[in-house]
């Protein structure tokens, strides 16, 4: 079992490998998780019951956790692909790191608006400073700090590698800085946090919802891949393999030789 | 090796006058454009000067984090600190060090006079100075990671902001609730020890990250 991860760790290390390993998983993840969206959502949008306070409104709960959810979980990927990188110089990981980094903004900024969507008919209000939705919008930053920097550095390594420091200094971060909006807020304002608990969910509304949350995984694999695969087909554009794979590809597409 | 460092630094620091007040002037005008923006009434004034002064603080900081390493990276002595035999994360301290006490620690005096401009009821004044004493070698600290990092780049100065605020905010919101309960005759001793926790983590964490952050950006 061990040798098989390690075996698996440095295949996923060389470029190359990781891009044919990859064709063939992109294509499970994206079937699974076609599965588990289409199911999670038409029933959790067409079957699930409609919850007895809220109504209909709470059936954006289906996108808007899992979409918070991932967020923060790709925050803590990212930083891990960087401290792999630092640590072990696993080249791979940096790249995994960077595509990571815009996709997890667009995560949380789908979180901040299908919980403001779902905010507006619920309390009334687009936005409160209420302790999740604050350390939401901090996590936030967070990713735009780390997109600012590769943007900021030219030279690549140095970018990957600043952007590994900042990711892993924010991690360390991201539980003090929750913690402390939790108790800001709770010294200023405790009656909104009943708000945002979550109810005890009915299995009939949870078990799509679970769906959803899976799918989105599955999705986030799927363009994770997708996203490393163009970074690797960019970075290694002089090398033989890529020069084949492309002209093979064209081949296929065209039906003519190059 | 370290304490003639400090000296050389300190030494430099106050040569250049101007560097050190910059700061504090800013400071002190940041705080009193609130006034002029939102009211002159002092009860409203006394409810939000906490925050002022608070945010002036970060900001006054965020302006002289600038001063960090760039005069070292830009004569070529940093990368001559970085060989030195003593690991690279006491050389940051230093540096933290002198940072603090250059553009730190007057903050700290200078403040209760702006709360007294901007109407700070009378409980407020102490936990605001040992607030300030306690939060500004944060700053200073995770200050240093950022001023690491884009050391060598053209345009960080619009940076590191992006990349620092987000850490200041747990400072930001215990130092001004601490300011909060002080007012309001509350125990405020829970919000100093939460800061000084805060203080120790990133005094451990930081000049780890920021030794490692400049070797990245002197790897060119």
């Amino acid at each position: 079992m061990w040798t098989r991860l390690k075996r698996l760790y440095h295949k996923m290390g060389s470029p190359k490998w990781f891009y044919e390993i990859t064709t063939r998983w992109s294509k499970w993840f994206m079937a699974v998780g076609s599965i588990l969206m289409l199911t999670g959502v038409v029933w959790g949008l067409a079957f699930a019951p409609a919850d007895y306070l809220q109504g209909n409104s709470f059936r954006i709960i289906y996108i808007h956790v899992p979409a918070s959810l991932l967020s923060q979980s790709a925050y803590i990927i990212m930083a891990v692909a960087g401290l792999v990188g630092l640590v072990w110089k696993m080249k791979m990981s940096f790249v995994v790191g960077k595509v990571i980094a815009p996709i997890g903004a667009s995560l949380a900024i789908l979180s901040l608006l299908t919980g403001a969507i779902w905010g507006k008919p619920t309390w009334g209000t687009w936005w409160v400073w209420d302790a999740r939705l604050t350390s939401m919008l901090i996590l936030l930053f967070l990713y735009f700090g780390v997109i600012a920097i590769y943007n900021a550095i030219e030279n690549d390594e140095m970018a990957n590698k600043a952007a590994a420091v900042l990711s892993i200094v924010g991690s360390i971060n991201i539980p003090v800085i929750k913690y402390s909006v939790e108790w800001w807020n709770t010294l200023h304002q405790p009656a909104t946090i009943t708000l945002t608990k979550k109810p005890t969910m009915a299995p009939e509304m949870f078990i799509p919802l679970m769906l959803t949350i899976l799918g989105f995984y599955c999705w986030f694999a799927v363009w994770v891949f997708a996203r490393t695969r163009n970074e690797i087909l960019f970075k290694e554009r002089k090398t033989n393999w890529v020069k084949k794979l492309l002209l093979s590809e064209h081949k296929k597409t065209t039906g003519a030789q190059l | 090796m370290l304490m003639a460092l400090l000296k050389r630094d300190l030494l430099l620091a106050f040569r250049s006058r101007g560097d050190l007040l910059n700061p504090l002037m800013f400071f002190m005008m940041v705080a009193s454009l609130f006034p002029l923006a939102v009211s002159p009434d002092p009860q409203l004034l006394g409810l939000i000067a906490a925050g002022v002064i608070w945010v002036g603080a970060l900001l006054a900081t965020l302006l002289s984090l600038d001063l960090m390493f760039k005069s070292d990276y830009e004569d070529g002595s940093l990368e001559q600190m970085l060989l030195m035999p003593q690991p690279a994360m006491l050389m940051v301290l230093v540096k933290v060090l002198v940072h603090w006490l250059v553009a730190g620690l007057p903050l700290a005096f200078i403040a209760p006079l702006l709360g007294l401009m901007l109407g700070l009821p009378n409980g407020g004044f102490m936990p605001l100075v040992l607030s300030l004493l306690l939060a500004t070698p944060i700053l200073s600290l995770l200050g240093a990671i950022g001023a690491g990092l884009t050391v060598g780049l053209r345009k960080g100065g619009m940076l590191m902001p992006l990349l620092i605020l987000p850490l200041y905010i747990p400072v930001l919101i215990f130092a001004s609730s601490s300011v909060q309960a002080g007012v309001q005759g509350n125990d405020y001793l829970g919000h100093m020890a939460f800061l000084g926790a805060y203080l120790a983590l990133t005094l451990v964490v930081a000049p780890v990250a920021a030794a490692a952050a400049l070797r990245i950006s002197l790897a060119r």
